[in-house]
């Protein structure tokens, strides 16, 4: 329920313009109950032989009803569309704001591009939070209102039976079903998520399945799965074609009850003869207002259910807090640690341990050690994506964390193993590091990153998006541009993680002599588990199990015969 | 709207669809009966000045008819969705068999997920086209033709009103509906543009922050779903015309047939109780029509699916004409010969492989190498029979290998992707796809040989652990050893091997190696090799280019030619040049 009142709360800005599409909504409904209650009361008082002046009221009554019923469902369906897309856009923005400052630290669980896109189905279904679950019950409730008043004119006892069967309806039945239901909706689930899970296999895994003869048992056991889901489906249809058809008898049987009740009424002169048939048609021409609360109760679920899950995500506190008060940027830029210690799960293990090292500015480190040393926690901390336990680290002789995490990115730039290219062009994504940058600063940097050639050769140059018409990059060429992108944001320091890990040989040797020449002139620090080309840096720190575990020259850690030794004998072996 | 192709899947179950439309029709007699019950006890009351037992006969036959009308309305649901539930799971396997038979090469240029969003989403969406949208086509020809058989001899204006009025609703739905579905289609593909924006923000968040650009987005995602409404409501509003267009009809009719009818009652041209049964059934007249729109849709929906199920139904299948079924001559033995073997790949020009020619001798070990596109996939792809060879011949112990079933040929043969896929299921199930047959202790002992036996003893359930999506994680270096114990437990002569690219880190490469040096014992192996170490176990080398093989020979042959090869080599030992 807290859940509800949040989600309530959370598209209360437009409480105005939804209060207008309600009333809209009410309007229509409330038109067709008056053309066909008019009606009836106009053929009514018409079989009286009356002059034709005593049913001009009733005649333009009529008119107009049939008029305003299409027009007020044109407008009802403009403005509840116009908040749907108000709401869709202020739930985006607000989910946004809400997960920027927890990433990446708190969405390390939620990595898969799966949660993700999970994620954004989510907020598309809250947008039909109002449309779909809060417009409609409302309108029910203003009809209800109507009806009532307008069976309180002729007798009392008309209204109670109204309620009775407008409650049912709109109410009990739908409840009624969904109850039913609900265990073979959590079985549809299961059965569901089983057969995507067995085609996801019996596609992206056909090469095994063909090379290994598997063919056949997949076919079979896919085809059961299917069987298990179309008897649930049936069942389905048995319950929710109940649901439909007890709606329609609900609506009949109120009509008959109301006859039963008034005929007598109207023997006894309590009312007046020529209302029977405006008392009958109410019935039919109203119940259109509980026709789709079934589907309410469907949507009410659904939306609970995206909610939550939404809200367990932006409940989540950031792990980085800012520092009060704002301070200057360094101007040199040496790093160096002292007592460095980091858990990510506070009472677990450490990731870091005890971290003491020290870079010069323009220094080059190479942070080696087998996966699961730490490496990518050293960067997760440098950038302050998390914030460590003990010790501390410096940058230009200031503590990193009196720094505001923004100004501090600013002096970092990262080439990655894996880079995330936004689908827009190729020069957007450059841009991103420099939105200010000149063409001639972008075509600099597609220069010295050796992406001219590649560049030239796309139909649209700079300007082709990435992704688009089955054009795709390579992994060199993605890492090329992300060398480009760090090469105009031309920051002080520079982290390579793993940037060509992946690569095959030919295409490394490349994209490493560009990398040599963004790290010209700026403090750098190399992550890598291969241990190629490291004679060239200054310094070299092998972790192990989150300790620093040797430090020194790559003639000198050779020299030593310890860890670093051994893991270069075993490449050594493996490579050559 | 009527899909020649899906007409066809409908006569299959015509039967289920013939007794849905007889249902509907039967419900429309009842609404009828209902009308014409109602009209007169409301007129015994209200002129005749009948009492409530007067009238207890007519009453009693109105909650009949109440009832039947309930009961025939779940019947006919539950009916209908029977149709579809049939066409759905057998176009749902028609579409994995075609799949599984164009094969991993000929289904590469489809993507997975929107394949298996076709075969679960795109399948349902035919739901509403079976059960709902082709029984209301019939009905919404049908039931007004029978109302206007009651309606005409009571009141011929009243009929002549509806008669007119109603072709006018078919006619505006597609003159309006037609446009304004194509207008409404374009904004949908921009919304979900939009959405796919909003996830490809929220992936490179971390990217964002690097860049300092994080908080920015917030305005661009509130700028371009601003936009977007903008846009939208700019064309819904003339797209919502339609449906203005046919409620006026459907509205403006019921108060005119109204308005006409209190007319002639006042001059006593036609009895009150026929009076009121004609407006009771002016709004039912139009009610399937109006139910069709609605359902235009759901049904477009379903059309749209149906034509993506059908082009990928339409892709050519492979051809497999004039490949005989021979059983495979195999004593463990296999000597492969290829003589001038060209492919290429459909949709494009370039050949993939150009008049190759080599040997594959019993227990030989022959590595591809090339650079990437050189054509070493193809190779294997083709010594899988996942493709066909354009020219040449393939020869297997002297028989030319597209005499050989392909299935049959494939239990010669152990392939090791590049990455091995894990399929959702236990340990020992992904390990016993080698062989189904095959016992728990076989299973184990062929772990054993890949070296994996002790990092799936570690796992929470041992053997029994669940991976693949959803279960537990392994990494690249556990899933390729899993592999391997795959290709020990099916014990093939041949082993075809894609090796790995991204490096493990040392310690675990050793273990991947040592349990593929073990395989590749007493087996003939054809290997497409990235590292040195296990280009130097081979016996013979073919040097790819560009689909033709340039240079092959030993190891020392080749780097003394200094060709591609030394320059391969070069590269792969990261010395300078």
């Amino acid at each position: 329920m807290s859940d509800f009142l949040r989600l309530v709360k959370l598209v209360s800005p437009y409480w105005q313009r939804m209060l207008w599409a309600v009333l809209l909504g009410f309007l229509t409904v409330g038109s067709n109950i008056g053309l066909l209650t008019t009606s009836a009361y106009l053929i009514s008082k018409a079989a009286l032989h009356p002059s034709v002046a005593e049913l001009m009221v009733a005649i333009v009554g009529v008119r107009f009803f049939g008029i305003a019923r299409a027009v007020f469902r044109y407008l009802e369906r403009y403005f509840s569309h116009d908040v749907t897309f108000r709401l869709l856009s202020q739930l985006r923005v607000w989910f946004y704001q809400a997960m920027e400052p927890l990433a990446p630290a708190r969405l390390q669980i939620q990595h898969s591009g799966d949660l993700l896109s999970r994620i954004v189905s989510d907020v598309e279904v809250l947008k039909n939070f109002y449309l779909r679950v809060l417009a409609p019950p409302l309108v029910a409730v203003l009809i209800l209102v109507l009806m009532i008043t307008f069976y309180s004119q002729f007798a009392v006892k008309l209204t109670y039976l109204y309620l009775f069967f407008f409650v049912v309806a709109g109410l009990i039945l739908p409840l009624g079903v969904r109850l039913r239901g609900r265990g073979l909706g959590r079985q549809m689930v299961a059965v569901r998520a089983q057969m995507n899970a067995r085609l996801v296999d019996s596609i992206q895994g056909m090469t095994e399945i063909i090379a290994y003869g598997q063919r056949q048992a997949i076919q079979e056991n896919v085809s059961q799965i299917s069987g298990k889901l179309i008897s649930l489906q049936g069942k389905t249809a048995v319950l929710s074609g109940l649901a439909n058809s007890l709606n329609g008898l609900t609506m009949h049987l109120a009509l008959w009850s109301i006859l039963v009740l008034s005929i007598p009424l109207v023997t006894t002169g309590e009312i007046k003869e020529v209302y029977l048939a405006v008392l009958a048609l109410g019935v039919l021409s109203s119940f259109e207002a509980v026709g789709n609360l079934p589907l309410t109760f469907h949507y009410l679920e659904e939306s609970l259910a995206a909610a939550k899950r939404l809200f367990s995500i932006t409940a989540t506190k950031p792990t980085v807090s800012n520092p009060m008060l704002p301070t200057s940027v360094p101007d040199s830029f040496d790093l160096h640690t002292k007592g460095l210690s980091f858990s990510y799960d506070r009472d677990k293990t450490y990731a870091l341990q005890n971290i003491n090292l020290a870079i010069p500015q323009g220094g080059r480190v190479a942070v080696v050690g087998p996966s699961g040393a730490g490496k990518s926690t050293l960067v997760n901390l440098l950038l302050r994506f998390w914030d460590y336990q003990q010790g501390s680290i410096y940058l230009g002789g200031r503590n990193i964390k009196e720094l505001q995490p923004e100004e501090l990115r600013q002096l970092i730039a990262v080439v990655a193993q894996r880079t995330h290219l936004f689908n827009t062009t190729i020069r957007e994504n450059l841009l991103l590091a420099k939105p200010t940058a000149t063409a001639e600063e972008l075509a600099d940097v597609v220069h010295r990153a050796r992406l001219d050639d590649f560049i030239q050769e796309l139909p649209n140059g700079d300007q082709t998006y990435i992704g688009e018409g089955g054009f795709k990059l390579s992994g060199g060429q993605r890492q090329r541009i992300a060398i480009a992108r760090a090469l105009l944001k031309d920051a002080p320091i520079l982290i390579l993680d793993e940037a060509t890990a992946g690569l095959d040989a030919v295409t490394e040797r490349e994209v490493m002599s560009a990398i040599d020449e963004l790290m010209q002139g700026r403090t750098c620090l190399m992550l890598t588990h291969r241990l190629t080309g490291l004679e060239r840096m200054d310094q070299i720190l092998v972790l192990d199990e989150g300790k620093l575990a040797e430090q020194g020259t790559h003639r000198e850690l050779l020299q030593r015969k310890g860890l670093y030794y051994r893991m270069w004998e075993l490449s050594r072996q493996i490579e050559q | 709207m009527i899909d020649k192709r899906l007409m066809g899947e409908a006569k299959k179950v015509r039967l289920y669809l013939a007794l849905t439309i007889s249902l509907g029709l039967c419900t429309g007699l009842l609404v009828i009966l209902q009308a014409a019950t109602l009209a007169k006890v409301i007129s015994e009351v209200f002129l005749n000045h009948q009492t409530l037992s007067q009238v207890w006969n007519g009453l009693l036959l109105l909650l009949g008819v109440i009832l039947l009308r309930a009961l025939v309305s779940w019947l006919t649901e539950v009916i209908a969705q029977r149709a579809a539930a049939q066409i759905k799971s057998a176009l749902r396997m028609q579409l994995l068999q075609h799949v599984l038979s164009l094969g991993p090469v000929h289904a590469r240029g489809e993507r997975t997920g929107e394949l298996v969003n076709l075969m679960t989403e795109g399948v349902e969406a035919l739901e509403d086209y079976f059960a709902r949208y082709l029984p209301q086509v019939a009905l919404a020809a049908l039931i007004p033709l029978l109302i206007l058989f009651f309606v005409l001899p009571i009141d011929l204006t009243s009929g002549i009103i509806l008669l007119f009025t109603a072709p006018l609703i078919p006619f505006f739905m597609i003159l309006i509906g037609k446009w304004a579905d194509h207008l409404t289609k374009k904004q949908w593909d921009i919304m979900s543009r939009m959405s796919a924006h909003f996830l490809d923000v929220l992936q490179g968040l971390t990217t964002l922050k690097i860049f300092g650009r994080s908080k920015d987005q917030v305005r661009v995602i509130a700028r371009i779903s601003d936009d977007f409404r903008k846009t939208t409501l700019g064309v819904l509003r003339v797209a919502f015309l339609s449906a203005l267009v046919l409620e006026l009809l459907a509205t403006i009719s019921t108060a005119l047939v109204a308005v006409a009818l209190g007319l002639r009652l006042v001059y006593d041209r036609i009895p009150f109780q026929e009076a009121f049964f004609l407006l009771l059934l002016a709004p039912e007249f139009y009610l399937p029509l109006r139910n069709l729109g609605s359902q235009f849709h759901a049904a477009m929906a379903g059309v749209n699916a149906a034509n993506r199920i059908f082009e990928v139904l339409d892709l050519p299948l492979p051809v497999t004409e004039g490949l005989g079924q021979q059983a495979c001559p195999s004593n463990g033995q296999l000597h492969i010969s290829w003589q001038n073997v060209s492919f290429t790949y459909s949709g494009t020009d370039q050949p993939a492989l150009q008049e190759c020619s080599f040997e594959l001798l019993p227990g030989q070990v022959v590595a591809l190498v090339g650079p990437s596109g050189a054509g070493k996939t193809t190779i294997a792809q083709l010594l899988l029979r996942f493709i066909e060879p354009s020219g040449g011949t393939m020869a297997v112990n002297g028989i030319s290998l597209q005499q050989l079933g392909a299935a049959d040929w494939r239990r010669q043969v152990a392939f090791l992707p590049q990455h091995p896929y894990l399929f959702y299921g236990t340990v020992a199930a992904n390990i016993g796809l080698g062989r189904p047959e095959a016992t728990l202790a076989e299973i184990e002992a062929a772990a054993k040989l890949a070296g994996a036996d002790r990092f799936i003893n570690e796992l929470p359930q041992g053997y029994q652990t669940p991976v693949g999506e959803g279960g537990t994680r392994l990494s690249g270096g556990q899933a390729q050893r899993v592999a391997i114990a795959r290709a020990f437990l099916k014990d093939a002569p041949l082993v075809i091997l894609d090796e790995a690219t991204t490096g493990l880190d040392p310690a675990t490469e050793e273990l991947v190696q040592e349990a593929l040096s073990r395989l590749m014992r007493g087996r003939t192996v054809l290997l497409i090799a990235h590292r040195l170490s296990t280009i130097y176990q081979a016996d013979h080398i073919l040097v790819l280019d560009q689909g033709r093989v340039v240079e092959q020979g030993r190891h020392e042959q080749l780097l003394a030619r200094q060709g591609l090869y030394h320059r391969l080599v070069t590269a792969y030992r990261g010395e300078s040049a």
